[in-house]
């Protein structure tokens, strides 16, 4: 069997500050199939966005962070690579989408110089034309209609969801075995977060990318993955395929977070005590989909 | 039920670099007097300029505002400031971070010219008690509080007044999912118990579909549906209505069957 796109095991981070060692990820474990969509849903702070910088390889480099566990993409340790093989792969064989599409994007530079910029790091040496060709197959790829004028154009000229479907493309761009999206849409208007993440579902899906899909929104990880991860202060506390997850919630965190999603169909504000009790019983996983039971 | 505040035919056109933007155009509707009205709509619908007038921050360039039978004047008396209060989205940047939000409640109480200094401090305590914190939390500054918390703190200080309307300007989109359905219980149970009427805006259907009483759609500065709300869910009767909530992210297969009802080509513009 190959290895799979991303394996964590028992990852753990602090932060080092005045009053000693904050923790932050108290060891947890996650892997992605090759071409699977995997969801990482919490709350603020839980240690979501921080867990795919870690695989970024961005929070080793801050000062402070003391971090312990094995993370493995494709089977290679990336504790074991250096400073400089870590930044090769980055751009390149993993990518990510950052949830603020237009403060993404350098001002300064218009959008085809940005893109060339993305092309570089998996094609080192590709000119200016050629750039510029595989950037508008790229553009007219996430159903851009007009790839000529985006590419000459600066992020503050285009639309939020305009910025989010350049950045979908340039994630895309080198073909990367798997991309990481931190809340994608968040800022954007429903009805057009709606048609980005359909954009990028198809995309996912044509190019066989393994994706780490992190949101707070359970609507959006309910349509988007095919298994989820909840995470809740730092632990994996419940997991399994999207569908039996949400139709049946076994963590009581879990439960809670689903009894308060407010639906459309109008049932109510639910109570919800103050009390937080059984938040933090261990991780509870779906028949079949633990982490023993899917990697051999 | 009585129209608390009525709007005729307003309009406001701003201009941008010498080119007039029609940011409301024709608006008319009223909230009557104990309802949750929900404004919906995306960015660039107008409801956030309609909420600045109903306000008083910005001037309607055409149309008349009637808050209880009397038109509302260019320049607001006190009285009808204390009247008409707004809560927003971001309590971190609508609460004076140098200030104890004892002092920001207070704020509103001496501005007002509320009870005397005694009688004030007691309010202030009073106030946190009843969005459910406690009335210690007066020393502590902004910072110091977590973000449903401070959205409270926002709350007690829109009903430091003799506060009647409450424009609720996407008041808990900024919070985390258990946050608020917390703060969304306690605006109901303010509401009830105080007899506010409430201008909820917000871009997110499913709390309409469980806060409001009536939904006013907006797209591109015109009203165009104003419904009860299970109405409104059940059939609603403009296109953008159906796009907006065939776009909801949702949670449950009940949910879901009821969206694909209304399913909208959402792809029409791509």
């Amino acid at each position: 069997m190959t290895a799979p796109t991303l394996a964590i095991d028992d990852l753990r981070l602090g932060f080092r500050g005045w009053a000693g060692t904050v923790e932050v990820l108290h060891g947890i474990s996650l892997h992605i199939a090759k071409g699977e969509r995997v969801a990482l849903v919490g709350e603020s702070g839980s240690g979501k966005s921080v867990t795919a910088r870690l695989v970024l390889g961005l929070v080793q480099e801050l000062r402070g962070a003391r971090y312990s566990g094995r993370m493995a993409f494709e089977g290679r340790d990336l504790g074991a690579l250096s400073r400089r093989e870590r930044e090769a792969l980055r751009g390149d064989r993993i990518s990510m989408i950052f949830q603020d599409p237009t403060s993404s994007l350098n001002p300064v530079y218009t959008i085809g110089t940005l893109f060339h910029e993305v092309l570089l790091r998996g094609t080192p040496g590709i000119g200016t034309a050629e750039a510029r060709e595989r950037a508008v197959a790229a553009l007219a790829d996430v159903a851009i209609a007009d790839p000529g004028r985006v590419l000459s154009s600066y992020a503050f000229q285009l639309s939020g969801g305009m910025n989010q479907r350049v950045l979908i493309a340039m994630a895309l761009a080198n073909n990367p075995a798997l991309l990481l999206a931190d809340e994608p849409g968040t800022a954007l208007d429903v009805t057009v977060q709606a048609q980005t993440l359909t954009l990028m579902q198809q995309l996912v899906a044509r190019h066989g990318t393994s994706m780490l899909f992190i949101s707070h929104n359970l609507g959006v990880v309910r349509e988007f993955a095919d298994r989820v991860y909840v995470i809740y202060k730092g632990r994996i506390v419940e997991q399994g395929p999207t569908e039996a997850l949400f139709d049946n919630p076994l963590h009581p965190y879990t439960r809670a977070l689903m009894a308060a999603v407010p639906r459309i169909t109008g049932e109510g504000i639910p109570e919800i005590d103050e009390e937080q009790t059984g938040f933090y019983a261990p991780l509870v996983a779906h028949p079949g989909h633990s982490e023993a039971e899917l990697r051999p | 039920m009585k129209p608390l505040l009525q709007v005729f035919e307003v309009s406001k056109t701003f201009d941008a670099g010498g080119k007039p933007v029609r940011a409301l155009d024709g608006v008319s509707f009223s909230v009557l007097a104990g309802e949750c009205l929900a404004i919906v709509g995306e960015s660039g619908s107008g409801k956030s300029t309609i909420a600045n007038i109903v306000l008083g921050i910005y001037q309607p360039t055409s149309g008349a505002l009637l808050f209880q039978d009397k038109e509302l004047p260019d320049v607001r008396p006190l009285a009808l400031k204390q009247a008409i209060q707004l809560v927003q989205q971001n309590p971190l940047s609508s609460l004076n971070p140098r200030r104890s939000v004892g002092a920001s409640i207070r704020l509103a109480l001496d501005v007002h010219d509320i009870g005397d200094r005694a009688g004030r401090k007691a309010r202030v305590g009073e106030l946190l008690e009843e969005v459910g914190l406690p009335a210690d939390f007066a020393g502590r500054s902004p910072a110091a509080l977590s973000g449903g918390q401070r959205q409270r703190v926002a709350i007690a200080r829109a009903l430091a007044c003799r506060s009647e309307l409450l424009v609720l300007d996407e008041p808990t989109s900024a919070l985390d999912v258990l946050v608020q359905a917390r703060v969304l219980k306690l605006l109901a149970d303010i509401r009830r118990a105080r007899r506010l009427t409430y201008i909820f805006i917000t871009h997110d259907l499913a709390v309409v579909r469980n806060i409001a009483d009536r939904v006013a759609v907006f797209e591109k500065g015109r009203l165009v549906e104003i419904a009860p709300t299970a109405d409104l869910f059940a059939n609603p009767s403009h296109p953008y209505t159906r796009r907006l909530i065939s776009a909801v992210p949702v949670t449950s297969r009940r949910e879901a069957e009821l969206r694909d009802r209304l399913q909208e080509p959402l792809d029409a513009d791509l």
